[in-house]
């Protein structure tokens, strides 16, 4: 299996272990990631705040680059999937924007004809690997881990490409193919802060703490995540929830890094040591822990 | 004593083209359709926080209330998480709504004086702009820059925490076809034929 990956900004910075283990389990599940060359940043919510055409037009560059690929295109981080994905269907479904964005392309020596079709990594793995082929590679099964999985917004919303939008399952099944237990989580869908936690603090960070806090209470012993955004929201900030919250502590993990570790890899090489707040002494706990 | 202002507004006060240019931006043509059922409000997770619902952003919008529309805090604390827009029971696009409010306050230089989300987002624009890619140090910095630059002393330990794990450089990531996306940029701006 072949795709083309778009990585994004976050994943070379602070999600770094977003990439690192996703890497090593599509390693070991025998997928091949083809980064495509000199991709830019998709714009997130941002540039689409201050532009409109421009910030398609930003982020069909990146259409255009992976289209000569011919291969699926892998996005792991949800603004990414999501900027790419609407994209898509905007250039498709308007007229008048398809014009302006083929303009822009064309002053950069580029053409999208729209043939790309954009992937999430928990789509991938559940629908094209299979559940079947991830439980054969499962060497250490997560055995008694509680797990609130939590999807966050982009990757389900507003298009549902692959789960359902309010209350999505495969991340769920997923990581019960690890051997994880998964417990129930009505917040799975609800904002992590996005951005707001670092400009409206008041604001973004209590989300953050809604969603900890829950997890508490369903006897969560990790939170698993499928965005660097989400991840940085509710791993960097839990010592300012306990400032101005509650003190309320549970790590959280890209759900790529549990799946790594139930394939028998260590925490440093899906870059479990780059978290704010420990997951180690919870894996610990469940005589999950390794020791590198 | 409160200085007594006029409360209500007068029909000649609205701009009546207002609601015709959002609605023929891409995503926002059913603004005219709202029945205000204040779904939108109930399923936004940020609406305890906002000055107007989103209910009452959409009613202002449509109705041509143009000043309320672009100086309020609501359209800034919007966090782009479509819960309202997959709610809606008129397929209006409420967060794309939202942006095309966004990108009409930048524009008119009207957002809320204080609010460092704007400035977050046009410091965003400039540095893709510059190099294609962002670098969340750089943007703090001038974000903190720009609004209250002693803010960025509470921000330590966080960034002290994140170059502990090797999650933060201050090297500024960049493409290497910067011009090539400048030129690419500037003609998706560009009105027809005014491209360069």
């Amino acid at each position: 299996m072949r795709y083309a990956y778009y990585p994004g900004c976050s994943l070379k910075g602070t999600g770094k272990a977003y990439e690192e283990s996703l890497l090593s389990v599509f390693r070991t599940l025998g997928v091949e990631l083809h980064e495509i060359e000199d991709w830019n940043c998709c714009g997130a919510t941002s540039y689409s705040s201050v532009h409109n055409s421009a910030a398609f037009a930003l982020a069909a560059r990146n259409l255009a680059l992976a289209e000569p690929l011919r291969m699926d295109l892998v996005a792991p981080c949800a603004a990414c999937y999501l900027v790419l994905e609407k994209t898509k269907r905007y250039i498709r479904n308007h007229p008048h924007l398809d014009e302006r964005v083929r303009r822009g392309l064309q002053a950069a020596g580029l053409r999208y004809e729209g043939n790309v079709r954009v992937r999430h990594p928990l789509d991938v793995l559940v629908n094209d690997v299979g559940l079947d082929a991830v439980r054969a590679k499962v060497k250490r099964p997560l055995d008694g881990l509680a797990v609130a999985p939590y999807y966050g917004c982009q990757v389900v919303r507003p298009y549902s490409t692959f789960d359902h939008q309010t209350y999505p399952v495969l991340m769920d099944r997923l990581l019960e193919a690890a051997g994880a237990k998964v417990v129930r989580y009505p917040l799975k869908t609800k904002c992590c802060g996005g951005s707001l936690t670092g400009t409206q603090p008041d604001v973004g960070v209590r989300l953050a703490w809604f969603l900890i806090r829950e997890a508490k209470k369903r006897g969560a012993d990790v939170i698993a995540t499928l965005c660097p955004l989400c991840h940085f929201n509710l791993d960097s900030y839990q010592d300012k929830i306990a400032r101005t919250c509650e003190k309320v502590s549970v790590p959280t993990v890209y759900f790529t890094q549990l799946l790594g570790l139930a394939f028998g890899h260590s925490e440093k090489s899906l870059g479990l040591h780059r978290n704010i707040v420990s997951a180690h002494a919870a894996l610990a706990s469940r005589s999950l822990a390794t020791a590198g | 004593m409160k200085p007594v202002r006029q409360t209500i507004k007068y029909e000649a006060e609205r701009d009546p083209n207002f609601a015709r240019e959002i609605a023929a931006i891409p995503g926002c043509e059913n603004l005219p359709s709202c029945f205000q059922c204040g779904t939108c409000s109930a399923a936004c997770l940020v609406s305890t926080f906002m000055d107007y619902t989103p209910r009452r952003v959409i009613a202002l919008t449509r109705s041509g209330f143009k000043d309320e529309a672009l100086r309020c805090q609501t359209i800034w604390l919007c966090t782009s998480c479509y819960a309202c827009t997959v709610e809606c029971p008129k397929e209006i696009q409420i967060t794309n709504i939202m942006y095309a409010l966004k990108q009409r306050a930048i524009r008119e230089k009207v957002y809320p004086k204080g609010f460092s989300i704007p400035v977050l987002a046009q410091e965003f624009y400039k540095l893709v702009l510059k190099r294609g890619r962002s670098t969340e140090s750089w943007l703090v910095i001038r974000l903190f820059w720009r609004t209250n630059i002693l803010k960025i002393l509470g921000m330590a330990r966080l960034g002290l925490n994140l170059l502990r794990t090797g999650r933060m450089s201050f090297r500024a990531d960049s493409i290497r076809q910067t011009r090539e996306l400048q030129r690419l940029l500037e003609a998706a701006e560009a009105e027809k034929g005014m491209a360069k």
